[in-house]
């Protein structure tokens, strides 16, 4: 069969289902669809992890790969992020040389980094540098979930320590953008150090009087959400991302049962009283703007970083 | 000292009468007070906290409590802490700053516990609050590891002024086995997780993370109790004197110092 006749076959399978069965697309249906082997061409379609729903990528990419169907807000890369976050052309970047050593010569692990270094054209699995959004100028890091699931070990530490110490000196606010796996266990204990070391940054930073927001993003875990994920002025997360601080497994290993699917999710910790408010990816700007505006930062002109 | 491996650390560490807090703290203490409670959720007895008197000074004790039987271990959960454990702690640690005493931690946890509940109540947040909250705590925090200083679930008792580690604990960004079970996806290479990972008294030592190795008797603390309790004495009676000798602007900066140096990378 040709690749247009599949594209034809599923699409019109779609668009039969919308009319006739919406309520049939449920996860579970999807589910055993997909069990049934039906294949579907991964760079053409995206298929939502949380909801199994498949979609045009075409589509998906132009909704800022939020899923149409359920609205989890899936993964981005760090230039993804950044280009939907920061006016145009006001990015200038901190520490973009910073590279890992290999603390317990853990096998393997230089070549690793290497190869990821090229594969998200970055050094580490953070990007850290200052902008401006809708004219507000701060601090920014993204991480990027692609490199290494964004651990965290000793460049990571490092350069969100210096970014808190920069807009320290600066008196600017920083946003981060988290998302991790946690600590990058193949530096041992010196990446344990990093949650202490960001979590004394912050704590200067904000006896400075200065502003920090955290964007949690799909996945914000272990040792990150244990130290400077927590510890934002404002948390925001967005729709239905997994956050929390053990791995799902373990916890479910521990218990012996299966967790829910709304567990750790950024509703289940709005719920709990863990972050101040979940926004959409097509808000976030105008919330950050408007969140700096509401704590006295001037706004200067769009692009522009003064130094 | 002989040189010991850190495999047979982590057997020896897990000696079922391998001395806890519970041992220590009357030989080395007068006049223990617990005080329970985080005052939002309840109390965890996997963290004991309290005040006492050493060599006639006030101090605050916070340790993590491993138990001597099943019936304690049921109670303290092998001491791992749920986050109303280390919101206790940071109240107590308050409570030392606004009187001016040291706070004493001794560290023995496999980790902070994984849970449905722990999770709802924000085991993540508690532990980011203990690390910011400690870093400017206005008076002398000393730490010891006892035996197993399990990741965040220890780092949370152990932003310090000086860290000091018994001889044969281990200290580690996770357990061995839970390290070959995520790395390698075989929990069973434990012991070569254990002899890769650089997590022994000495490795830390090593890599600035700790400051002092407290001597363990031959065979290990088990082997005297009352020996390895005058040693920590010792210990802790010189870096009370040594840390409350420095003002309270000098003694943050060096806080601060003891962890922003550490990280290796090159620019």
């Amino acid at each position: 069969m040709g690749l247009e006749d599949l594209l034809k076959k599923v699409k019109d399978r779609f668009d039969d289902e919308a009319e006739v069965a919406p309520a049939l697309r449920s996860a579970a249906y999807n589910k055993a669809e997909s069990e049934k082997g039906v294949k579907i061409p991964e760079d053409l379609f995206f298929k939502c992890p949380r909801c199994l729903t498949t979609s045009y990528k075409e589509d998906f990419e132009k909704n800022r790969k939020v899923c149409a169907n359920c609205n989890y807000h899936a993964r981005l890369t760090w230039r993804e992020r950044l280009n939907l976050t920061a006016d145009r052309n006001s990015f200038s970047e901190f520490d973009a040389n910073m590279e890992s050593q290999n603390p317990i010569d853990y096998p393997e692990y230089a070549d690793k980094l290497q190869k990821l270094r090229k594969a998200c054209d970055m050094r580490d699995a953070v990007i850290t540098g200052e902008c401006t959004i809708r004219g507000y100028k701060a601090v920014i890091g993204i991480m990027d979930s692609n490199f290494m699931m964004a651990s965290m070990g000793s460049v990571v530490g490092e350069k969100i320590t210096r970014a808190f110490e920069y807009a320290t000196k600066n008196k600017m606010p920083v946003i981060l953008f988290t998302a991790s796996g946690g600590a990058r266990m193949q530096e041992g204990i010196i990446s344990l150090m990093q949650m202490a070391k960001t979590s004394g940054a912050i704590a200067k930073f904000s006896d400075a009087g200065q502003l920090y927001i955290t964007v949690l993003t799909d996945p914000t875990t272990g040792g990150v959400t244990a130290s400077f994920a927590s510890l934002g002025d404002v948390i925001i997360a967005e729709p239905k991302v997994l956050i929390g601080f053990a791995g799902r497994r373990v916890i479910q290993d521990t218990i012996k049962q299966k967790l829910p699917d709304e567990f750790q999710s950024a509703e289940f910790l709005l719920e709990n009283g863990f972050v101040d408010l979940i926004c959409e990816r097509r808000r976030m700007r105008s919330y950050l703007a408007r969140i700096m505006r509401m704590h006295n930062y001037e706004k200067i002109e769009e692009g522009r970083v003064n130094k | 000292m002989s040189r010991i491996s850190a495999t047979e650390r982590l057997a020896l560490i897990r000696v079922k009468n391998r001395p806890t807090v519970n041992d220590y703290i009357p030989l080395i203490f007068d006049g223990f007070i617990e005080m329970h409670g985080d005052r939002h959720y309840g109390d965890d007895a996997a963290i004991l906290g309290g005040i006492a008197t050493f060599y006639s000074m006030p101090v605050t004790i916070l340790a993590q409590v491993k138990g001597r039987d099943v019936e304690e271990n049921k109670r303290t959960n092998f001491a791992m802490p749920h986050p109303e454990g280390y919101r206790k702690a940071l109240r107590l640690a308050k409570q030392a700053e606004k009187f001016n005493r040291p706070v004493i931690c001794l560290v023995d946890t496999p980790g902070a516990f994984c849970g449905i509940e722990a999770e709802e109540r924000g085991q993540g947040e508690a532990i980011a609050r203990n690390l910011m909250e400690f870093m400017t705590l206005k008076t002398p925090v000393i730490s010891i590891v006892l035996g197993e200083g399990g990741s965040g679930g220890a780092l949370a008792l152990a932003v310090c002024d000086e860290l000091a580690m018994l001889e044969n604990a281990l200290y580690s960004v996770i357990s061995p086995r839970g390290f070959a079970s995520i790395l390698w996806k075989d929990p069973s290479r434990e012991k070569e997780a254990a002899e890769l990972m650089k997590i022994t008294s000495e490795d830390l030592l090593n890599f600035g993370v700790c400051e002092k190795i407290i001597s363990e008797p031959a065979g290990g603390a088990h082997n005297d109790c009352q020996l390895t309790a005058d040693n920590i004495s010792e210990y802790l009676f010189d870096a009370i004197k040594r840390l409350c000798r420095t003002d309270a602007e000098t003694l943050l900066k060096n806080r601060y110092q003891k962890f922003r140096k550490i990280g290796m990378f090159t620019e």
